[in-house]
């Protein structure tokens, strides 16, 4: 039993199960969430639920299965003991099943439990009512030692509730001109402190050297060191100046993120008044936030660009939170037209399997059941266009070859301290970066094995760009070889 | 100064032999390859003039390739682009796009600075080589290259 009974009031356990199996459904008094039909091992979930995986330890004690079983109630309709007014209700339809629980191999009382809920559980086009719904209550369950939302399958029906990224990778691309190679991009640094003016500088240097954008740092809101619109002002000018240089479309990620929606708002308009062509906001800004603002960027014709800030307090134990691969899926359903999702070989937190698995959930139309990715659901997004996957944090021209080979080609690799730091000066780093993206997307595409010729591919387009020499020799040898915190419980060995 | 629109363009220009190559990576794939031209070197001029209609199901490389040697023949002085269509469903869009010829001289852009209130400035891009009609913003006046 999940309640443990105060002492004085004599009740053996096996006797109390017994009767509680003798006792009707409706007697008023605590019976096991299992027997209150939340598990049902002969559930076929339809095609029209929402399914969740939830990795969780329950307390020494706790059966796996009422567990599982718990967390279906408390994440659906029930409460800690039987209601009456749950007979006012067509229950059954609406009490979500935990229809299977797996123990995990190798860690020792952690199960997976597979969870569907109806569809008419949940409000059309709502990310937060699915996140009130699914996470909004079981988290802090005291039978649980930790629980861990996996992923989640949105079946077609719910998936056509929402609207989407407001363009999606092929329109950014249509809309900037851009084919056929990863886009690149910067963050402004150092991230804070700089007046508004240097900034435009910054940005300046970096787009007309030759990446694609730059970008407000997550906490360059409105500080008094610089207000946000005079960085706007500033920004503006630099992106128009580096277009001038160029011939080539270019843009800023103007952050709009603040404490009202009235004020983001009032920043968004500001930057589509001054010709930018994208805006950014930060995930902190709350999933209403950012349904607001998805709508305003599809009316409005500007790209939006979200940084997942805060997302590590809650995505990287193995055994406690919510994996990023879920805060992917709502995120591009809500939707936005970018995304950070992991560099694999940067400074932050990514497994490969992992990164590969969110960026298939963000690109995709159709993603299969994949557990060495971390994948544990077939995924229909149907005609949903992609998010754009986003790599940033320590990563450097020299490491091209495997940026390429882990993360494609639908990707923006952002190199703040790599453009910025590089010896010869911003414009010099920004011109390495784009040298090496294109030398390294032509030898592919030439059919040489990138991955292990890649250090080559890169010394001969430095032979032509003294740039990007200058890059290798101060960042050649750097890497971040951490063991990940969060990693497939399945991985592929070869037989042969 | 030298627009660096396209795939390639931050390497040096592509040989007969690289262009190659990468069309027949297009083909690989099963994309379609057409050739455009332009006079307009601006940004958002999106839409070249096409020089005959894209190429499907060729099967390789050389096809394309002599296409792209009589368009760069006729046009001369102009922007020449070699673009691959990916048709297939969930893409349908543009694959790969890159410059193959470029006029001799080519004189960049104009930054025009509108002042409007508040510090705002309504910026407008003016191409330089648009001071003239389409068909004589290159070379010399009667055709010939510089």
């Amino acid at each position: 039993m999940l309640m443990r009974r105060r002492a004085g009031v004599q009740r053996d356990e096996g006797a109390s199960m017994a009767t509680a199996q003798a006792q009707d459904r409706w007697s008023a008094g605590v019976i096991p969430y299992a027997q209150m039909g939340y598990y049902d091992a002969d559930y076929v979930p339809k095609d029209t639920d929402i399914l969740a995986a939830f990795r969780f330890v329950p307390q020494p004690g706790v059966p796996a299965v009422e567990a599982g079983a718990a967390v279906a109630g408390e994440s659906s309709t029930a409460t800690w003991t039987v209601v009456w007014t749950d007979r006012l209700t067509a229950h059954q339809h609406y009490q979500a099943k935990c229809y299977r629980v797996d123990p995990v191999p190798g860690r020792d009382g952690e199960y997976i439990a597979y969870i569907a809920y109806d569809i008419d559980l949940f409000e059309e086009g709502s990310i937060p009512n699915l996140t009130s719904s699914i996470i909004g209550n079981v988290f802090g369950f005291k039978a649980l030692r930790s629980l861990r939302l996996e992923d989640m399958r949105i079946p077609l029906h719910y998936v056509k509730t929402f609207r989407g990224p407001p363009h999606g990778i092929v329109m950014e691309r249509e809309y900037l001109g851009k084919y056929g190679r990863p886009l690149l991009g910067a963050t402004t640094k150092p991230k804070l402190g700089l007046s508004a003016r240097n900034y435009g500088r910054v940005v300046y240097e970096a787009l007309s050297g030759g990446l694609d954008f730059t970008k407000d740092d997550e906490n360059i809101n409105s500080q008094p060191f610089m207000r946000w619109r005079d960085r706007f002002l500033f920004a503006m000018d630099g992106v128009q100046r580096a277009v001038q240089r160029t011939g080539e479309i270019k843009g800023h990620y103007l952050n709009v993120t603040a404490a009202s929606m009235e004020d983001m708002y009032e920043r968004a308009e500001f930057a589509r008044e001054l010709g930018s062509i994208i805006v950014m906001v930060d995930l902190t800004v709350g999933y209403t936030a950012l349904h607001s603002m998805s709508n305003w960027a599809r009316a409005n014709g500007v790209l939006l660009h979200l940084h997942r800030a805060g997302h590590g307090t809650y995505t990287r134990q193995k055994s406690h939170g919510v994996s990023f691969r879920v805060i992917a899926k709502w995120c591009r359903l809500i939707g936005v037209d970018h995304i950070h999702a992991g560099t694999v070989v940067g400074k932050l937190e990514g497994d490969p399997a992992m990164v590969r698995g969110y960026y298939d959930t963000l690109r995709e139309s159709r993603i299969p059941q994949d557990p060495g990715h971390g994948i544990y659901f077939d995924q229909d997004w149907g005609s949903m266009p992609g998010t754009m996957p986003v790599a940033s944090g320590g990563i450097h021209a020299g490491q091209m070859h495997q940026l390429l080979d882990y993360l494609g080609e639908d990707v923006i690799l952002q190199f703040g301290g790599g453009t910025i730091g590089h010896p010869m000066g911003i414009a010099a780093g920004a011109t390495a970066n784009r040298v090496a993206v294109e030398s390294m997307i032509k030898a592919r595409n030439e059919g040489r094995d990138f991955v292990r010729e890649g250090e080559q591919i890169l010394a001969g387009a430095a032979r032509h760009c003294p740039e990007l020499q200058a890059a290798i020799d101060t960042w050649g040898d750097i890497t971040f070889n951490y063991e990940s915190t969060d990693t497939p419980d399945v991985t592929l060995t070869p037989t042969s | 100064m030298r627009i660096t629109q396209g795939t390639f363009s931050y390497l040096p220009d592509l040989t007969a032999d690289e262009i190659g190559a990468q069309i027949q990576y297009a083909i690989d794939r099963g994309w379609a390859v057409g050739v455009e031209f332009t006079d307009d070197p601006h940004p958002r001029n999106v839409l070249w003039e096409m020089w005959g209609l894209p190429m499907f199901e060729i099967s390789d490389a050389s096809a394309a390739m002599h296409e792209v040697t009589a368009c760069v023949q006729a046009w001369p002085d102009h922007y020449v682009r070699v673009s691959a269509y990916d048709a297939s469903l969930g893409r349908q869009t543009t694959a790969l796009s890159f410059i193959v010829n470029r006029p001799g001289d080519e004189p960049g852009f104009r930054l025009d600075r509108q002042e409007a209130g508040d510090r705002r400035i309504r910026y407008s891009l003016h191409a330089y080589a648009a001071d003239q009609p389409s068909g004589q913003r290159y070379g010399h006046p009667n055709g010939q290259r510089r």
